[in-house]
């Protein structure tokens, strides 16, 4: 997929609940809110956990990275695309191992190649000196 | 006819404590608020089934799901204007749609660290509404916030009736006294003189810096449920008598200019008679209300309006403050009002439940019911509880 | 928390009585008004608000002086106070808004009828006004560039920087994986919008009256966002709808047989977002919608097969199929079959849908143009009458928490 020149790409808005997230994807690391207590995975992110209701239980973990395409949209047309991108562009849903679903683009594929249950893995795509973006490639199964 | 009254009790209350600069997001906020508040009422989230916001709230009814780990919800609704989330709690419980609604509010209006600041930002100016009068007919000459927007009216209150600082002064005294007992208030322990506030810098005149409540980072969360489920509860109940809302034709947010009249506040007149009238009961038989303070000389607009004293006799009544103590004729905003524990609706509510329960800092002694108004100089809307 | 939903194993003993809903039987909806429905109104929303209203108020045979309380969406650019005092209304007792864009409309009848059965209001409007096609566009992206430079953070953050930030895309997400799961054919899906434009071919006021479509025209039309195409989506519409809603008992002594509430209901389930609720265990379904249906049906006492003609909010098509699904008119994985050949879902089949022909092909009112074609079918004055209807559903937006009604005779 192929940006357009001078239309800038909606950055993330970044506050405290989702700052750990975001700058350890700056680092080229992807990480997970994670429940010490219950064992459980919450995205997208929250201050308290729904499950023990404790907000001193709630961690950031090293995610494996890979996962597998759950589901895909394609953008055919600039109908609904947004002018930032070039079309034809797709966004798939990835499952990661630990079962958590992430939105994101492939970087290897064209649009018309993706396949639901595409064993994937993450890579990090440094699109300017302040936005860097988890993107997915294909990986052998 | 049917009727609200008795439907439905505040059964728990909690605030996260006020400041101005809480270094948490609003969501966290709320979230911790109203696990607080069913705690208070010894109640569980999977008992919630109903949530009621704020519009100008940030964090939507399903991200405090996602926290505090809700179940799902039969009863979702917004509301704009003072503290009218209430009433649609109050009413869903009534008409029997829901069991238990929580009723929150969380901003960081202090520190301005709002959840998704720029959408709101964006959605707020003019492109986004249709608020015509504030827009085209006043922003272009420079008047836009609200202490401006309300300042025109007090300046005819004032003129009207001869009313003076020295007299209006006497409201934020009265609340910094309450203020400083409060533990809770963004004022605890820091009592004004009538003097202080003559002292205080103008900030648009007719308005001192000290007749304007603080914008305070903070949540407040309050539980609602069946009148009868409520006396099973962990803390005494109080009863929803009366809730409602009144407006008027030619009322709008803070700057009604096109009215006959604008010294006075015919919202709050309308909402004091239907309160009066689905309660039962009048200003007679009511020692202690919550009343609107987020601009001081609002408050004796308000005892008029709601019937404590006679049209143009409001600074009157608050001259001296001795009518507006703990053991006066009306003990006033006993936290501390808006202008002592800190700008947040609902923090008015919560105070009148202390009351009811015994538990305020500034306890009226055999307080049986409390009287509630927001929304001065706009909407209004308001409660009476009671034991 | 969605094992319910999962397991299809709905827990009634832990929502209010039946017998203490004080909406069902109670209320009714007496007055209907619009606009017309066009692409470009040349007017301003308040404009279009205050003709709605009006309309829907003599509809009633009531005026202005009657109308105490108003309920609209949160997204709604008419001012409150402004409205109230373009229409003159004395002394409104009671105001309310409501979150979640289209999955609210429903529920503005449900609170308003709330507000009446507890005498909190006597006559309330619930009304929406909208320049969708003409003004700002929710539906698509490029509104966006220069409005925003960042994804509000507790939702878009994690969508909007990849490309996906049009509820078209967010609902293909799930559509993708529907008819991947359920071997569904875009051949499948065609039906539906192909038997809602024939409904809008006999309305006048349809934005697509005169305009008809064919299953092949369906097959052939652009594909926007993969898996859904052109005549998939709703039309962007400008307008404003508006109803009045009052007791039973005052309903008797006024001018239009009442279309009485006997339901209503709203849904947020857990893990709940705005058409991206993409962590749950499932996303080939709407759980929003299947609670709402569990709770409506439940204080209905009647069950979908009592249903005689249903109004189904459809920004897309699928939506419309699989809330077939969630309602319980078909099995899960089954709305795209149940409607294949058309016949099923016209006007004089077993379940007759859209008869306005709906969002797809009469307007986009944010579900309010459905709300008034629910009530005409039980006054008998819809331009596809469904004989002899009895009991009318209708339903709010899927995907975001949603609400829904049952009208009767």
């Amino acid at each position: 997929m192929e940006y357009v020149p001078g239309i800038p790409i909606l950055k993330p808005s970044i506050d405290a609940d989702n700052k750990p997230f975001w700058d350890a994807v700056a680092n080229h690391e992807l990480v997970l809110q994670k429940c010490r207590a219950c064992d459980v995975y919450h995205q997208p992110p929250r201050p308290m956990c729904p499950e023990c209701k404790s907000m001193d239980t709630l961690e950031w973990v090293q995610s494996s990275g890979r996962g597998q395409i759950y589901s895909y949209v394609n953008f055919t047309t600039d109908r609904m695309a947004y002018p930032a991108m070039k079309v034809p562009y797709a966004v798939v849903l990835i499952e990661l191992d630990e079962g958590v679903r992430l939105v994101s683009n492939m970087i290897d594929i064209e649009p018309d190649e993706i396949e639901i249950g595409m064993p994937v893995e993450v890579v990090f795509d440094d699109i300017s000196e302040d936005l860097t973006l988890y993107k997915f490639k294909k990986r052998a199964a | 006819m049917p009727s609200i009254k008795d439907a439905a009790a505040v059964v728990g209350v909690a605030t996260t404590g006020f400041s101005t600069d809480s270094g948490r997001t609003e969501y966290s906020l709320a979230a911790e608020c109203i696990k607080a508040a069913l705690d208070d009422a010894g109640l569980r989230p999977e008992d919630v089934d109903g949530i009621v916001k704020d519009v100008v709230d940030g964090i939507d009814a399903m991200y405090i799901q996602k926290a505090v780990g809700i179940d799902n919800l039969t009863y979702a609704s917004d509301s704009r204007y003072g503290t009218l989330p209430l009433l649609n709690a109050v009413t869903a419980v009534a008409a029997g749609i829901a069991n238990t609604v929580v009723y929150y509010r969380s901003a960081n209006n202090a520190s301005g660290k709002r959840a998704g600041s720029d959408f709101r930002a964006a959605k707020e100016t003019k492109d986004e509404s249709l608020d015509m009068i504030r827009y085209d007919f006043h922003a272009p000459f420079g008047l836009l916030t609200p202490d401006g927007a309300i300042g025109m009216a007090v300046r005819r209150y004032l003129h009207e009736f001869e009313v003076s600082a020295e007299q209006v002064g006497w409201v934020p005294v009265v609340c910094s006294e309450h203020a400083a007992k409060n533990p809770q208030a963004i004022f605890h322990d820091a009592p004004i003189t009538l003097a202080d506030y003559i002292d205080s810098d103008v900030v648009v005149d007719p308005l001192r810096v000290l007749d304007c409540a603080p914008d305070v980072d903070g949540a407040i969360a309050i539980v609602v449920t069946r009148a009868e489920r409520a006396v099973d509860l962990s803390q005494p109940p109080a009863f929803v008598m009366a809730n409602a809302q009144g407006t008027s034709t030619e009322g709008e947010q803070l700057s009604s200019y096109s009215r006959p009249q604008m010294s006075g506040l015919p919202e709050m007149g309308l909402l004091g008679d239907e309160l009066y009238r689905v309660a039962g009961i009048g200003p007679n038989d009511i020692s202690v209300a919550q009343l609107d303070d987020r601009f001081a000389p609002l408050v004796p607009m308000q005892l008029e309006a709601l019937g404590f004293c006679e049209r143009g006799e409001g600074a009157a009544f608050c001259e001296g403050g001795d009518a507006l103590r703990v053991g006066g004729r009306l003990a006033l905003n006993t936290n501390g009002g808006f202008l002592g524990e800190g700008f947040s609706y609902g923090t008015n509510i919560i105070e009148a439940v202390r009351q009811i329960r015994g538990t305020s800092s500034n306890q009226v002694s055999d307080a049986e019911v409390v009287l509630v108004a927001s929304g001065a100089g706009g909407p209004a809307d308001g409660c009476i509880l009671r034991r | 928390m969605l094992q319910e939903y999962v397991e299809r194993s709905y827990r009634p003993d832990l929502k209010p009585s039946v017998a203490s809903n004080l909406i069902k039987d109670n209320t009714a909806i007496v007055g209907i008004g619009a606009t017309e429905f066009s692409r470009d109104s040349g007017r301003d929303e308040l404009d279009m608000a205050c003709e709605a209203i009006k309309a829907a108020v003599d509809d009633a045979g009531l005026t202005m002086d009657d109308i105490d309380g108003l309920e609209t969406f949160t997204l709604e650019r008419t001012s409150m106070p402004t409205l109230v005092g373009s229409l003159g209304i004395p002394n409104l007792r009671f105001s309310n808004q409501i979150s979640f864009g289209g999955g609210a409309s429903c529920a503005n009848v449900m609170h308003a009828a709330a507000a009446v059965a507890t005498g909190v209001a006597d006559y309330v409007v619930c009304y929406r006004s909208l320049n969708e096609a003409s003004g700002h566009r929710y539906g698509r992206g490029d509104g966006y560039v220069g409005y925003l430079s960042e994804a509000p953070t507790l939702h878009y953050g994690y969508f909007f920087p990849f490309g996906l930030l049009t509820p078209l895309s967010w609902a293909g997400m799930y559509g993708m994986r529907w008819m991947h799961e359920f071997g569904v054919e875009p051949e499948h899906i065609g039906w539906y919008p192909v038997v809602l434009r024939e409904n809008a071919q006999r309305n006048p006021k349809a934005i697509f009256h005169d305009k008809p479509m064919t299953h092949q025209d369906y097959m052939e039309c652009q594909m926007i966002v993969e898996p859904l195409r052109m005549f998939d989506c709703c039309v962007d519409t400008d307008g404003a709808a508006a109803v009045v809603v009052t007791t039973a008992e005052r309903a008797k002594d006024l001018k239009q047989p009442p279309a009485h509430i006997l339901a209503a209901a709203q849904s947020s389930p857990p893990e709940q977002e705005i058409q991206t609720s993409y962590n749950r265990p499932i996303i080939t379904g709407l759980p929003e919608t299947w609670y709402m249906a569990q709770e409506l049906f439940r204080v209905a006492g009647v069950s979908p097969a009592d249903i005689d003609v249903a109004q189904l909010y459809d920004p897309f098509s699928l939506g419309g199929l699989v809330q077939l699904e969630e309602l319980g008119f078909c099995e899960r994985g089954e709305g795209a079959a149940f409607c294949e050949g058309g016949d099923r879902i016209r006007p004089d089949g077993e379940l007759p849908l859209n008869t306005s022909g709906g969002l797809l092909s009469e307007a986009y009112i944010h579900g309010y143009n459905l709300i008034i074609e629910a009530v005409r079918q039980i006054r008998g004055t819809s331009t596809s009458q469904v004989e002899n209807a009895e009991l009318s559903l209708v339903t709010g937006g899927p995907g975001v928490p949603t609400s829904g009604l049952i009208l009767r005779r």
